[in-house]
Order: structure tokens, then C-alpha cells, then sequence
């Protein structure tokens, strides 16, 4: 891991540009912290480039003093890898939101994941549109209502972290907006891993869909409804740590049990083990109000290979094989014949 | 009369000036493979040539399917070669399908090989012969050789123990042997071919081998029917130099390798698959040692949008398609023009629309490539006219792209892609370098900032300290770069991406005639890949002292900065093209000159005689 900039701060991330986002909105917190992570990553800032597509969240780069560009809807992921196909040391960042991430653009997230191209994917859910005025979204729960479902939709929501997983994503985390203590951490270790990480990123909008996660963020509700991961310690919640996952051999399900009841013991609870995408995926679905939902990583491969290190692995072999490159030769190359 | 008919008779003076030659056969018979062999052998023997490689959408049909017919025709000869033909002189017709499929085409007169073994009733009626066309005198106005080629070659190749399916597939060598034969071609180029493609299966190759010497040995010592002799195709005289063969598809991407040189930048080539514009991403894949990394990308958009960040990185971005894959791409190409990033997007032109003829060629996509974005997205667009103009075309595309910040279409088409010709090769040092200077002065920077000149905004690399920007699809202020909203603002930037484009006008040659006089009573102007039929079309009707000159138009968009008043200096302009009558529109339009129409949509190219048709009788009315 690269040093800190010492010199840097969160000041020096910040571009010159008016934040436009409506007042409350859950992205100027994750703005804030992102700026105040960046010194932290030890990356010079003209080797950082944030690439979004469309809607709010899309906004971002505008607001960081760093490389940016604000692409079109739903391509982020494959503008930005260009940007590492072409220079393999800049530092991406792809910053999306669930209806450009996972509706126009969800076949460039999935193949993003699979190809496991070496940036940090940030996806923002809000669980609306915004900039285009409150329509459901593909993360919406059933029944939302909104000017295109006024009498609320049908269709069924997908979760960001089971497709992530499903697409072959080796690095999954979730965190909150508001959370800069929580999300700090799970920022600098979507940095550190090689390849793509993907954050979902629960963000509240003021505006069109209000609260939704008010359950999950609310401190008197929080210990029930969130499920903090760490690597190695076990799956446990509720105000006294009372309460925990448990597998139950039987049904292949994870189920909530309290420790103390039932003969339920420490023993029972899931220990969380990042590097299990079998645990992962399990956990990935789990939601309110059955169960808590996890924040923190779920998922970490540490060893596979990033695309885009094989590509240019790939090059220097063929390099080393066809020699020096030159033209001329290649224009000479076949059958060739001589007049005279 | 045919060529081949010409010389019989005439004892030991067996020589013709030029013919045309199709092998035509079942898709799995190996026709492409055929024809490509006999092209490099009579590229080595030093006649001019052009090919046609004419193929099914269909990769395997069921055998003895009309529509399964796979033909590639050559012409060649001791004058100048610029298409493949209009008329064929020797038609080798592996079975009935490939017999009733491409007759119409043989001149009277003309040679007609046929695999007899290959006439059974089952493949006859699925042709549609309801009698044998060999012995029911329906051939009568051909020389026909009726040959039992299948018997032949599977007599050659026993002393190799093929399965009967893999001695049977060794007939399209038998074919070329005879063929070979025929016109006195040097066999020894093929055998190598032979030798290499089937280095791990030596038994395939050396029962290839027999069976071409076999075919050839047939031709020496069977008594063929009189006329049926070595014909001999006197040499082209052609400006000195080293040559090879070229397909399009080569030279365009050996030239935008070039490109990427003389720019001094590394290239990302971002691709999806589509016929018939796939082996570009297959060529430049096998060269990743010039600094180019070729990306197979989910779909098209994909492919257009890496591009677009690999040119935000600083590489030179290309993206490759046909029209309906770059119709996904319109929105990206936007993208890069608003926020002038180079890009060149290569459009292999199929016939449409949708999915429409992928294997056949058309023009089709002029008017996509001129308007077929949102908003005012104006940009560049020129265009190859032969197999070896792509290289050429290639670079400049390269150079436009980075010389103006701009997206630039290149358009190309199937013909072009998969015929070859000939290409005195070119020493790339004599090409005048275009090294891009990337910005690195944080002094009075923003990502605004243009060439007074050329209009050219800044590129500034990620990566430069001290440069740290952002740029996007909103309209940036004039000034500094950022959104602005403003109305003057808006208005300003578009007249500046406007003028920027139409200022390219002063940094491209000026028309020139490609053939006759820069006034007088008929122009025909053409672009793209009707060069050939058009230049032989001018030049016979020219021979005949009508008063007709050729212009070929390679830059689309900004014209020439002469072009009116060129056509001006004519009594009449015909504008022959494959399409519904794209390019005479924006003629008609732009210039306010009557130019007449010449319109051919079937997916094959013009042939000569059509555009000499047109010409007579435009001059004649």
C-alpha cells in the first residue's frame, strides 16, 4: 500500500465547481468522505480519474479536483476501461448509480465485474431516478409508487451485491452515505484490492424516495437491522450482540437465532470468512425484514488477475517473441515480388 | 465473344489480354481458399489483377443449396486491372447449384468446368435442373468440361488413406491444379500455402498437394476439346518496385498501425464482432507489438465508449463496425465530439437495412455517416476507393482525428474489405510524420483552450501534474471549460465545432481529377469502392472520344475546398453509387447543380458496362 500524501487534504480533492445536488441529499456526504479518504490512498491526485455516466450521482467528478469525465448513460464502466486500457497507471474510479449502473448500463457492469478490470466501481443506490424526476428504479422495492407506477410497481427489484456476486465481482462491499467511519475503510480496501471492486453505496434521496433506509441508518433501529461484517468474527447483532446468524444444515439457509434461547450457542453463529463467495452470496441477499442487511465487505478474491495486468502481460510476451516492431517489415510480410 | 474463345484456332498463339476467371462451389467446398491460392499465383506471375470474393451470410448450408453458393472470381491481365470483372470468362462449377447460380454470368462462348461426379439427381433437383444440364444441350452456347473430378481426386489421394469425407474435400486443390494449368501459373507458392496451413496434419497437406499436381497433370495429358489449351496472360506493366497482395482489410489495418506511428501514440482498437468488419479486430490482434491493444468488447457501445477513454488517456482510440453496429455507437460519437476527444470509427459498409445482406456490399451508410447523430454533431468522414487506398486512408483518418480533436468516419465496405489487388508497398518513412504534442504547461490551462488555427481543443493527458480537469457530455463555457447553460454560450460552441469542421477544407488536398479534363460536358463522380467500375467505364468511353472525366471523392465531409467550383466547370455530372442516391443529394444541395443519379443496390458492385452505359447515354440524350 502507497503512503499517504502528507502534504495533501481533503481541500486539495476539491474542485472549484458549485455542488449542485439538492439540499440533503445523501451525496455530499459520500463526496465528503471520498475527499478525505483520497490523501489517505497515497496516489497522486493527477493519476486519479473518476468516470460516471448519467444522473445524479453521475455529477461527481466534477466536484473532484482530480481527472474526470462525465460520460453518457449507463457507460461508464466501459469508458473507464479505456482509460486503463490505454494507461494501466491511473487510478479509476467508476461512480454510478442503480439505474445507470444496473439498468441501462447493466451489461457493462456485469462485463466489467466478469473481466475484473482494475478499478473501484462506487454504486450509489437510491432506489429512484432522480435527475430525470422520480421514476422506480430497477433496485425499487415492489409497490413503489412514482410517476411512471402511480399505483405502484410491479416488477421485481434486483439486489446490486447478488448481481455483483452472480457477474463474478471479487471484491463486493456495502456502505452507507452518511457513514463516513464505516465507509472510509471499506473505500481504502476497494482501493488496495486489484481488480474490480464493487461498493454499493445505500444513499438517501430527500427528495423522491425519502427514508428508505432510515431503518438501517437510525441508531435506536440500527442494531437490529444491520449486519456489520468482519473477516474472522462472527455474524452477530442486536443491542447486546444478542443475536446472530446461523446456518441450518437442513434447508442450506442462513436463519436468525438468538444466542441463549433454543440451546443457541456462540458456537452456532456463521463466522464471517470474506474469502467465501458461497457465504457471500448468501449473504448478499439477505434483507429487511427478515433479516438484517450486512455492511462492510462480503466478498474479497484477492488473487485473481486483473484484466487489464493480463493484457499488458500478454503484450510483452508478444513483444519478447516478434521482437523490435517494425512497419516495414510487417508491409513486406506474405508473398512479395519484385518488377523491375 | 469470350477471351477464352478468341485465341482457339490460332495455333501456338494462345495468348489473351485479360480474363476473368470464378470458382463457384458449395460454402464447404473451399472456393475462398481456391481463389485466394490462384490470386497469389498470379500476382507472382506478374499480371494486374482484382478479386471478388463473393460469399454466403451462411456458414455451412446444406450441401448443393443455391443459397449456399460460395464464388470467388478474379480478373487479371496485361493492362491496367481495377475490378473484377463484368463477365466471366472460365466458370469452374463445383455442382448443379453452383452451375445454375452463376451462368448467367459466363460470357458466350466462355469455358464451363464442371464436376460431373457432382451432377446426381439428388443435387440437381435440389438446384432446380429438371433435366441434366450437360447432356440436355441447355449448355450449347459454352465450351463445357465435363470432368469426373470427385473420381479423379480420390483416385490421387489413396495412397494417403483419407477417410472418404477428408479425400473428398481435396477437390477444390484437383479444381486449381487444372485451372493452374490453364493459365501456365507456378504451383510452388500454393504447395507452401499447403504445407503450412495443415503443418500439424501432414497427410491432409501432401493429399492437397497430389491432388493439385493431379489436376495439373490431368490438364497436360488428357485430350481436352480443342481450344481448351495453355492460354498465356502476358505481364502487366506496372511501375517498378516490390509488391504483394492486399485485401482491404489489411492495408486499413496496417494503416492505422501507421497512423498511430506517425502520431506518435499507442492505439486502443475497441471492437464487437460483425461481418464484414470482424477481421480488422483479427489483424490488428495478431500485432499487439506495436504498441496497440485490440479489445473485444460486449457490444458495440462498449466497444465505442473504450475507445473514447482510452483517447481521454491519452492512446488514440479506434473503434470498428458495420452500419448497424455503428448506429448503436451514434450516441458515444456524440460524446467525443462535444467533448473533442480523437476518435476514428471505421464503418465496413454491409447492405441494410438491419441486418439487410452482412456478407454482400453496398454504400448505404453515407447519409448515417453525415447526419445519423442527435444534436449538431458534426465530423468528419472520407472514404477508401480500393483495397490499397485503405492504407492511405487509414492515416489520414489517424491524422484528422488528432489534428482536429475530432470523431472521424472512415468508411470502407465488403467489397473492399475482402478483395485484393495488388500493392506497390510503401516505404512508411516517406510519410510526413503528424507527432501529437500533448499539453503539459499548467500556466493559463484549461481544458478549453484551442488552436487558434485549426480550432483544435487542448489534450491534456491524465497523468500531467498540475492539469487536473474534467470534461463531459454537458455544454462547457467557451472560456473555461465548465457546464455553462448560457444561451450565447451554447450558440458559440456549436459555431466553433461547426467551423472547426469546416475548416478542415484548408488542411485536405483539393480535388483532382482522376482521369480527363477539369472541365468539359460529363463528369462522373464517384466515392468509395465504385473507383474501378467507374475508372474503366471513363476510360473505354474515352478511347471512343467522348468527352467524359472521372472524379473520385475521398473527402465526404468538409469537401474539397474546389469541388464546386470543379463541377461547375462541367456540362453535366452523373454520380454513379450503391445506394438509393446518397452522395447526389448532398451534391444537388450543397452545389445547386443537377447532378443525375446512377443507383445499384443488388450487394454486388457496379459493373463496367452499366456505368458506361449510363455515360453513353447521358451524353447521347
Amino acid at each position: 500500500m502507497n503512503a499517504p500524501l502528507e502534504n495533501l487534504t481533503a481541500k486539495d480533492f476539491s474542485s472549484d465547481q458549485e455542488v449542485r445536488w439538492c439540499p440533503g441529499c445523501g451525496d455530499y456526504a459520500i463526496l465528503k468522505t471520498i475527499q478525505k479518504t483520497m490523501p489517505e490512498l497515497g496516489v497522486a491526485r493527477e493519476k486519479q480519474v473518476f468516470v460516471s455516466g448519467i444522473g445524479c450521482s453521475s455529477r461527481f467528478p466534477y466536484y473532484m479536483n482530480t481527472y474526470g469525465f462525465h460520460t453518457i448513460h449507463g457507460r461508464a464502466p466501459s469508458v473507464a476501461t479505456g482509460v486503463k486500457l490505454s494507461n494501466p497507471e491511473l487510478d479509476v474510479w467508476v461512480v454510478t448509480g442503480d439505474g445507470d449502473g444496473l439498468s441501462i448500463g447493466g451489461n457493462h457492469m456485469m462485463h466489467v465485474l466478469r473481466r475484473n478490470v482494475d478499478l473501484q466501481l462506487l454504486l450509489f443506490n437510491n432506489e429512484i431516478y432522480g435527475l430525470t424526476k422520480g421514476q422506480y428504479s430497477p433496485t425499487s422495492k415492489v409497490g413503489t409508487k412514482s410517476p411512471s407506477t402511480p399505483d405502484g410497481s410491479v416488477d421485481m427489484p434486483l439486489r446490486p451485491c447478488v448481481f455483483a456476486l452472480g457477474a463474478g465481482a471479487r471484491f463486493v462491499a456495502r456502505t452507507i452515505d452518511t457513514e463516513a467511519k464505516h465507509m472510509g475503510p471499506v473505500l481504502k480496501r476497494a482501493h488496495a484490492h486489484r481488480g474490480t471492486s464493487f461498493v454499493e453505496i445505500y444513499q438517501n434521496c430527500p427528495v423522491y424516495n425519502d427514508g428508505i433506509f432510515d431503518q438501517i441508518k437510525e441508531k435506536k433501529t440500527a442494531a437490529d437491522t444491520r449486519l456489520v461484517l468482519e473477516h474472522g468474527k462472527p455474524l452477530t447483532f442486536g443491542a447486546e450482540n444478542e443475536k446472530g446468524i446461523r446456518l441450518n444444515a437442513q434447508t442450506l439457509m442462513l436463519e436468525v437465532v438468538t444466542i441463549g434461547e433454543d440451546g443457541v450457542t456462540e458456537d452456532d453463529i456463521v463466522v464471517h470468512d470474506e474469502t467465501n463467495k458461497i457465504l457471500a452470496q448468501m449473504l448478499a441477499g439477505l434483507k429487511l425484514p427478515d433479516f438484517p442487511e450486512p455492511i462492510g465487505v462480503l466478498y474479497c478474491e484477492a488473487t485473481a488477475p486483473s484484466y487489464t495486468d493480463d493484457v499488458y502481460q500478454q503484450r510483452i510476451v508478444v513483444k519478447e517473441q516478434k521482437g523490435e516492431p517494425d512497419l516495414n517489415a510487417l508491409l513486406r510480410t506474405g508473398h512479395t515480388w519484385t518488377v523491375s | 465473344m469470350s477471351a477464352v474463345e478468341e485465341m482457339s484456332g490460332q495455333e501456338g498463339a494462345n495468348q489473351i489480354a485479360d480474363v476473368v476467371v470464378r470458382f463457384a462451389g458449395d460454402s464447404g467446398d473451399g472456393m475462398q481458399l481456391t481463389g485466394s491460392n490462384f490470386t497469389e499465383a498470379t500476382a507472382l506471375y506478374g499480371n494486374d489483377l482484382a478479386t471478388f470474393p463473393d460469399f454466403p451470410a451462411e456458414i455451412r448450408a446444406p450441401a448443393g443449396a443455391t443459397f449456399g453458393v460460395s464464388a470467388f472470381q478474379i480478373y487479371f491481365g496485361s493492362d491496367e486491372v481495377s475490378t473484377a470483372g463484368d463477365q466471366v470468362d472460365v466458370l469452374i462449377a463445383m455442382n448443379p447449384a453452383a452451375l445454375i447460380t452463376n451462368l448467367k454470368d459466363l460470357v458466350p462462348g466462355g469455358l464451363v468446368v464442371v464436376d460431373v461426379d457432382a451432377f446426381t439427381d439428388k443435387n440437381m433437383t435440389r438446384a432446380g435442373y429438371k433435366a441434366n444440364p450437360i447432356e440436355d444441350g441447355s449448355l450449347d452456347a459454352y465450351r463445357v468440361l465435363p470432368i469426373e473430378i470427385t473420381k479423379q481426386v480420390l483416385e490421387s489421394v489413396k495412397p494417403f488413406g483419407l477417410s472418404h469425407k477428408f479425400a473428398v474435400r481435396c477437390k477444390n486443390m484437383w479444381t486449381l491444379g487444372l485451372v493452374m494449368w490453364l493459365f501456365d501459373r507456378d504451383r510452388t507458392v500454393t504447395i507452401e500455402n499447403l504445407e503450412k496451413k495443415f503443418a500439424n496434419k501432414p497427410d491432409i497437406a501432401q493429399a492437397n498437394i497430389a491432388a493439385l499436381n493431379s489436376g495439373h497433370a490431368y490438364g497436360e495429358t488428357a485430350e481436352l476439346p480443342t481450344g481448351v489449351e495453355v492460354y498465356s496472360v502476358p505481364k502487366a506493366e506496372v511501375p517498378p518496385g516490390l509488391y504483394r497482395n492486399t485485401t482491404g482489410t489489411d492495408a486499413l489495418a496496417y494503416g492505422l498501425i501507421a497512423g498511430g506511428q506517425l502520431a506518435n501514440l499507442p492505439i486502443t482498437f475497441a471492437s464487437y464482432p460483425i461481418t464484414p468488419a470482424s477481421s480488422l479486430l483479427h489483424t490488428l490482434s495478431q500485432q499487439k507489438q506495436f504498441n496497440v491493444v485490440t479489445f473485444q468488447a460486449e457490444d458495440e457501445i462498449a466497444a465505442v465508449c473504450a475507445a473514447i477513454g482510452a483517447s481521454f488517456a491519452g492512446s488514440l482510440g479506434i473503434t470498428s463496425s458495420s452500419g448497424p453496429g455503428i448506429s448503436l455507437k451514434g450516441e458515444a460519437i456524440s460524446l467525443a465530439s462535444a467533448t473533442e476527444l480523437p476518435l476514428v470509427i471505421v464503418n465496413t459498409q454491409r447492405g441494410g437495412p438491419s441486418t439487410g445482406l452482412p456478407t454482400k456490399t453496398e454504400q448505404s451508410d453515407l447519409n448515417q455517416a453525415m447526419f445519423g447523430r442527435h444534436g449538431d454533431t458534426m465530423l468528419p468522414v472520407i472514404s477508401s476507393s480500393t483495397s490499397v487506398d485503405c492504407f492511405d486512408v487509414a492515416i489520414e483518418a489517424c491524422r484528422l482525428a488528432v489534428q482536429f480533436m475530432t470523431p472521424v468516419i472512415l468508411l470502407s465496405d465488403g467489397y473492399l474489405a475482402n478483395a485484393s489487388e495488388p500493392w506497390l508497398v510503401p516505404d512508411i518513412n516517406d510519410y510526413e510524420p503528424f507527432p501529437v504534442t500533448f499539453e503539459d504547461n499548467a500556466e493559463g490551462f484549461t481544458p478549453a483552450n484551442r488552436d487558434p488555427e485549426t480550432l483544435a481543443r487542448v489534450w491534456a493527458k491524465p497523468g500531467t501534474p498540475g492539469l487536473e480537469h474534467r470534461i463531459g457530455g454537458i455544454e462547457k463555457s467557451f472560456e473555461t471549460g465548465d457546464i455553462s447553460y448560457e444561451p450565447e454560450n451554447h450558440q458559440k460552441m456549436t459555431d466553433v465545432r461547426k467551423a472547426k469542421i469546416d475548416g478542415i477544407a484548408r488542411y485536405i488536398p483539393e480535388q483532382e481529377v482522376a482521369m480527363g479534363e477539369a472541365k468539359g460536358k460529363l463528369a462522373v463522380v464517384g466515392w468509395g469502392s465504385t473507383y474501378g467500375a467507374i475508372h474503366q467505364a471513363v476510360k473505354r468511353c474515352r478511347r471512343e472520344n467522348l468527352d467524359v472525366s472521372h472524379i473520385h471523392i475521398r473527402y465526404l465531409n468538409p469537401f474539397p475546398a474546389n469541388l464546386g467550383d470543379l463541377l461547375a466547370g462541367y456540362d453535366q455530372v452523373l454520380i454513379p453509387e450503391m445506394n438509393t442516391g446518397q452522395l447526389v443529394n448532398i451534391i444537388r444541395s450543397k452545389y445547386l447543380i443537377d447532378a443525375k443519379p446512377l443507383n445499384k443496390v443488388s450487394g454486388q458492385p457496379f459493373k463496367i458496362s452499366e456505368v458506361e452505359f449510363a455515360i453513353k447515354s447521358l451524353l447521347e440524350a
